[in-house]
């Protein structure tokens, strides 16, 4: 039975949620503020918060220098690519550690999520050398197949866990019916698991949509996505935190209108199993 | 058979034809720094591709680090990503001793490259022949507010030293109670807080390296050096200096929060601008402080240059090099003049732009330039074996540059003294220069 909280307490909640929230979210409310204001309005103290000459000059300098289209397109292939990709590796490695696990299944995944740890620039010279010989530098493909790996460990832990809730006698129980593996896969696992699935593919999504090392390093202008955008507004001598700001916003509104509308899932995914 | 014999002939043909005219066609990479005068070259270049339609021009702009670290993977690994990159007076002379740069000795006969500053010229060189050509060129530079000096009834002497720098800091700052005396560079880095603390200790007469390689951080020079740059920036400086770089600076400076700052000529057009600056109508110039009488290159002890450079793998060299040569030339100074005004012309590199009455007249920081720059002397000496001013031509710097950076920063922020900075800083330079062979 649910225990009865008192109004006071549900109001201090709210308060501290907010707060929370708030603080979260405010270095985002600032870039997009800033992105409407001039460079010196920008830079001004005391800080202007709304009244300030609304503009949208920045905004159309962007446009005017960089084809932000071609930028989002390009990150838009990689994320969704990598992840789709991820998938079709990720789901039968994640069955076959959660319903046929051997002794070793658990040093595996330690060990798929120990590749996390090591720096990115350390194989720099090298991927970059394989990427060179092969013809994928500046290329969608060659991104793409990166992305997917730096992910898949995270995807296979997520879909492991996920697939560890589900009772193991429902699958035996389907199997009994004489479906096949593929099928068992299909249309038993994976309809059971879409909260699950959804979320990995929603941070597998934000993941390779935020990846800032290898698509600054493995691009020059055909595959760049946004990060490479961002980068080329950031300036070590001058300041143009209003232009910077209007590319920071452009580059993050898709994942966020995204992110906005597809957060029940991602919840629902996250704290899938939390509760028994 | 012999008309469907004809008509593959000329299927062929056609075929051979649209690929030689595609040929013809070159599209040029060219990996460039984020700035006002890169991105103004950005908008201007239809000019040069109305002039040569046979080459168009494909741009990544990126932020300095990035940049940085992007070509020099490019050009180590020969990607071949680049057919032009952007490059400073740090990587032309290791880049040229390793054979990744071709030489610019093919760029037209009205370029003039005798109107180029000696100095820029000889900082891109190597045995005589230019490998990098300059797009704009600094040195630094005393930026201060006149009229904060007015009100306090200081006149800034036409050559400072850093003693009387700090005693208008202190009386400045007395004075006024939202405004800072002093604002330099405390963020680590290489290129940040070292580029001016480099320049700094020079002006007491120390390098970062004495004739056989030994650091030369526990010298007097350095420890005069650095034990003045903490005293002003805790006394005198913002609060959290040691997280202020150029942009920092230059935001504060804007706001008319900083008194002095002592800084990249290039800072100069930035605070003159009424669209950026609230105090641009009260900035004077004044040379780099000394620390000693007559100190090393009377205070001038640095010198950059972004320049556009050919990677020796480009298989574009010839088409490269006339873009480079455009960029580069007076006829694009005039070109900007035209289009923008004689204040928004790459500064620094040519002779003839500091003989231009318009141009002197139009930017009042025009005649401190030329001098900080005419001054700066990077080349090789007796008691320094390597190229460079504020910074160290050798590989090796880089690294070593950003950790004993590290140490300054934390003698700024107190967590370290000064003595200990520079103990701990010698130690590392020591380690680092006995393993790369520099010292035996």
């Amino acid at each position: 039975m649910a225990r009865a909280v008192s109004t006071r307490r549900k109001i201090t909640f709210t308060i501290i949620g907010w707060t929370v929230g708030l603080l979260i979210f405010f270095p985002v409310l600032w870039t997009i503020l800033t992105s409407f204001k001039t460079e010196l309005d920008a830079i001004s103290i005391p800080p202007k918060w709304i009244f300030f000459d609304w503009t949208l000059e920045n905004y159309a300098t962007v446009q005017e220098r960089s084809n932000y289209f071609r930028f989002m397109m390009n990150s838009v292939y990689l994320a969704l690519g990598s992840t789709a990709l991820g998938l079709i590796f990720a789901i039968p490695a994640a069955w076959a550690m959660a319903f046929s696990p051997t002794p070793r299944t658990k040093d595996v995944l330690l060990w798929m999520l120990s590749t996390k740890m090591l720096p990115a620039v350390g194989v720099l010279i090298p991927i970059y050398l394989i990427f060179r010989d092969w013809g994928l530098l500046d290329s969608r493909v060659g991104l793409i197949v990166v992305l997917f790996l730096i992910n898949l460990p995270i995807m296979v832990w997520m879909l492991y866990t996920y697939f560890k809730e589900i009772p193991g006698e429902i699958l035996e129980a389907a199997r009994m019916d004489g479906a096949s593996l593929s099928k068992e896969i299909t249309h038993v696992l994976a309809p059971m698991s879409v909260p699950g699935i959804a979320s990995t593919v929603l941070l597998s999504v934000i993941l390779a949509w935020n990846e800032a090392f290898w698509t600054l390093n493995l691009t020059t202008s055909n595959a760049a996505p946004l990060t490479t955008f961002i980068a080329s507004y950031s300036s070590p001598q001058g300041n143009f935190y209003a232009k910077l700001s209007a590319a920071s916003t452009l580059a993050i509104a898709p994942i966020l209108i995204l992110g906005w509308f597809s957060q029940k899932q991602l919840v629902r995914g996250l704290t899938f199993g939390a509760v028994k | 058979m012999r008309h469907r014999f004809s008509l593959l002939a000329a299927c062929a043909a056609m075929l051979a034809g649209t690929s030689v005219g595609a040929s013809a066609q070159e599209t040029l990479t060219i990996a460039t720094v984020n700035n006002g005068d890169m991105i103004r070259m950005q908008g201007l270049t239809d000019a040069f591709t109305e002039q040569h339609p046979d080459i168009q021009l494909n741009w990544v702009t990126l932020e300095e680090n990035v940049l940085r670290q992007r070509v020099t993977t490019d050009i180590a690994t020969n990607g071949g990503q680049f057919d032009i990159m952007t490059i400073g007076t740090y990587e032309v002379p290791i880049w040229a001793e390793n054979d990744w740069l071709l030489p610019l000795d093919n760029l037209g006969d009205d370029y003039d490259v005798d109107d180029l500053i000696p100095a820029i010229r000889e900082a891109l060189s190597k045995d005589g022949t230019l490998y990098a050509a300059p797009f704009y060129a600094e040195s630094a530079m005393t930026l201060y507010r006149t009229d904060l000096f007015e009100a306090a009834g200081i006149e800034m002497p036409e050559a400072p030293t850093w003693d009387f720098i700090a005693d208008a800091a202190r009386q400045i700052s007395e004075a006024n109670d939202d405004v800072y005396g002093i604002c330099l560079r405390g963020k680590p880095g290489w290129g940040e807080n070292m580029a001016f603390l480099g320049s700094m200790a020079r002006s007491y007469g120390a390098n970062y390296f004495d004739a056989s390689w030994q650091p030369q951080f526990d010298s007097e020079g350095w420890t005069t050096a650095v034990t003045q740059y903490v005293d002003m920036m805790t006394n005198y400086g913002p609060p959290g200096a040691a997280s202020n770089g150029f942009n920092e600076n230059l935001t504060l400076f804007n706001q008319g929060r900083c008194a002095m700052w002592m800084d990249a000529t290039v800072a100069a057009s930035f605070v003159t601008n009424p669209e950026e600056s609230q105090v641009a109508e009260n900035v004077g110039f004044a040379p780099f402080p000394c620390g000693v009488e007559n100190c090393p290159n009377q205070g001038a002890n640095w010198l950059w240059a972004w320049s556009l450079a050919i990677p020796a793998g480009s298989q574009k060299a010839e088409a490269a090099e006339t873009f480079i040569s455009w960029a580069t030339s007076k006829a694009y100074l005039e070109l900007v003049a035209e289009n923008e005004g004689w204040s928004n012309v790459p500064p620094g590199t040519r002779t003839s732009l500091y003989e231009n009455e318009q141009y002197t007249s139009e930017a009042p920081f025009a005649e401190q330039t030329l001098a900080a720059i005419n001054n700066a002397d990077p080349s090789i000496t007796d008691d320094k074996p390597y190229v460079g001013l504020q910074f160290a031509a050798i590989p090796e710097f880089q690294g070593l540059g950003t950790a004993v950076g590290q140490q300054m920063a934390a003698a700024v922020s107190g967590s370290m003294t000064v003595e200990q900075a520079l103990q701990s800083a010698q130690q590392a330079a020591v380690r680092e220069m006995t393993r790369a062979g520099y010292i035996q």
